[in-house]
């Protein structure tokens, strides 16, 4: 039988990342804070992260927007605790839509994205400016 | 007459289509209208039975898409009360904007004035600002009250003896506010200033004539007025267009040339470089047509029930901010936020239930900033629309507040 979409969509699990998000709130003194939004709908993300040899040790995020941004983003922070912080910039679309086991369609997949995109960026950044 | 809208819908085939095992409640009109039997049947039929170029060979077919190619300029003049030479055929309402806005910004002179509104579109917002940029003149705005209307006090002091032209859109995309043209063209007269009318919002919606307006240039598109993307239209008064210096140049748009130079056509071929989307206009013709007999008084009296209806019903929802003025003065269309929920959230969970919405800053970002909002949700009527397709939008629209109401974060 077809799943009902918006059971899909909208499932009890992203629902609760939605409203109760996990590792939300401003950290003291991070390594990593990279802010990022989305224009066209206004979705915005601020990931912080503390890193160790190499490896993500806390990840936390401040945000507001749609379900799907902020529950992704929620998620991602569970997901990158542990990582090696190269293994977290190879991260790609597919990968993030496994974390958050949905397929949101080609426009909100944006949404989807924006975590992962900031997390990316702040790395990229940092390392940039370490290697200078 | 009153328009019976479940004879109309008749006519157009996807309104049969489910939507997630759901009838499909079409409401996002304002983005593009669906297309009836009738103008899918006429582009068929051209590209079936006569397709060929215009304005050159004297086979058969050719003559025969060229008469349909210049009847279309005709009917859609018909439609607005213009003259053939003054229906230029375009890509759509951004192009027509982009070609007044390219030719006339090069008129323009450092400490010239634009006037444009809080509310307009990006089409006719960008191609100013970038006039304005080439030319050192400088883009004034004209400010929106409370209610979403025109501050027509202030508007006025902002024209002077600087003011060189005035583009504003007769119906805002976001609000719905139907903007005072004609007192806003007589004021622009009275100052010398050239007036261009956004009417992508109106011109689908309601009787416009160009003659009684009295605007120089007004443009709109096909695809917002049941026929086929890739058609618009830019009117433009005969002086005011052989003043004009066209944006392309090319094939059909010049009547001679030599290796050195070239002089251009007659109007509107001038406006008009290169094989044109004849399907695009004989579906247009078609569309037109089609709206013609059912008449536009009674599709704005018919939009304008629906939208009553809708502002009555949506507002009895908790949490629920409507956007934009009372009618008389909305044309058929209601954008809406809903308390703590991201206008993406509102317009997916309603697809889920089959109602097509759109949400966004609906190519106003300026405007939704001075809102203080990130977006809205819009719900945009057309004449194959019923009540009761407002009752199941503002029903599912329940739905939504009791899914996303929570006391969390």
């Amino acid at each position: 039988m077809m799943k009902d979409p918006a059971e899909e969509l909208y499932r009890e699990e992203i629902m609760d990342h939605y409203q109760n998000p996990r590792n939300y709130g401003k950290m003291e003194s991070p390594d990593i804070a990279y802010h990022d939004y989305n224009p066209v709908c206004g979705d915005e993300v601020e990931m912080q992260l503390k890193l160790e040899d190499g490896m993500v040790k806390e990840a936390m995020f401040t945000g507001k927007g749609c379900t799907i941004s902020q529950a992704a983003a929620s998620m991602l922070t569970g997901e990158v605790r542990g990582k090696g912080i190269k293994d977290a910039v190879a991260m790609t679309q597919s990968d993030m839509l496994k974390i958050i086991r949905i397929n949101p369609g080609p426009v909100r997949v944006k949404c989807a994205m924006l975590a992962l995109r900031a997390l990316q960026k702040g790395i990229i950044q940092h390392e940039a400016a370490k290697a200078r | 007459m009153t328009l019976n809208a479940n004879r109309i819908r008749e006519d157009f085939p996807i309104l049969k289509r489910k939507i997630y095992g759901k009838p499909l409640v079409y409401l996002d009109n304002a983005a593009t209208t669906q297309k009836p039997r009738q103008v899918i049947r006429a582009i068929n039929d051209y590209y079936e039975n006569y397709n060929s170029n215009v304005h050159r060979a004297v086979h058969l077919l050719s003559q025969e898409a060229t008469k349909a190619y210049d009847d279309a300029h005709e009917k859609v003049g018909n439609l607005i009360g213009a003259k053939i030479e003054e229906v230029a055929f375009t890509k759509n309402t951004t192009e027509s904007l982009n070609m007044v806005a390219s030719s006339l910004g090069q008129k323009l002179k450092k400490d010239d004035e634009i006037i444009l509104t809080r509310m307009e579109h990006h089409s006719n917002m960008v191609p100013w600002q970038q006039a304005a940029k080439r030319t050192g003149a400088a883009i004034k705005y004209a400010e929106i009250d409370g209610n979403g209307e025109l501050d027509m006090r202030q508007m006025r002091q902002l024209i002077g003896k600087k003011t060189k032209i005035i583009a504003f859109t007769h119906i805002s995309n976001v609000l719905g506010t139907i903007n005072p043209a004609k007192e806003i063209i007589a004021a622009a007269k009275e100052a010398g200033a050239i007036t261009v009318v956004d009417a992508a919002q109106s011109v689908p919606h309601m009787l416009v004539d160009v003659k009684k307006l009295d605007c120089d240039f007004l443009a709109f598109s096909a695809h917002k007025m049941l026929g086929p993307t890739g058609i618009g239209v830019l009117y433009g008064k005969e002086e005011m267009l052989e003043n004009m210096e066209p944006m392309l140049y090319g094939g059909d748009m010049i009547s001679e040339a030599s290796y050195e130079d070239a002089k251009w056509n007659e109007l509107p071929w001038k406006f008009e470089a290169g094989t044109p989307n004849v399907a695009g206009a004989v579906g247009m013709a078609a569309a037109v047509e089609y709206l013609q007999k059912i008449g536009m008084q009674n599709i704005q009296e018919h939009e304008k029930k629906l939208t009553a209806t809708a502002m009555k019903k949506l507002r009895q929802i908790e949490g629920l901010t409507i956007y934009g003025p009372e009618a008389p003065k909305r044309g058929g269309l209601v954008a809406f936020g809903m308390d703590g929920v991201h206008t993406h959230d509102v317009s997916a969970l309603l697809d889920l239930q089959g109602i097509a919405v759109r949400g966004g800053h609906h190519c106003a970002m300026p405007l939704a900033k001075l809102l203080g909002i990130n977006g809205s949700t819009r719900a945009s009527f057309y004449i194959y629309n019923t009540p009761e397709e407002v009752d199941m939008l503002a029903d599912a629209l329940e739905n939504v507040a009791a899914r996303m109401r929570n006391p969390g974060k």
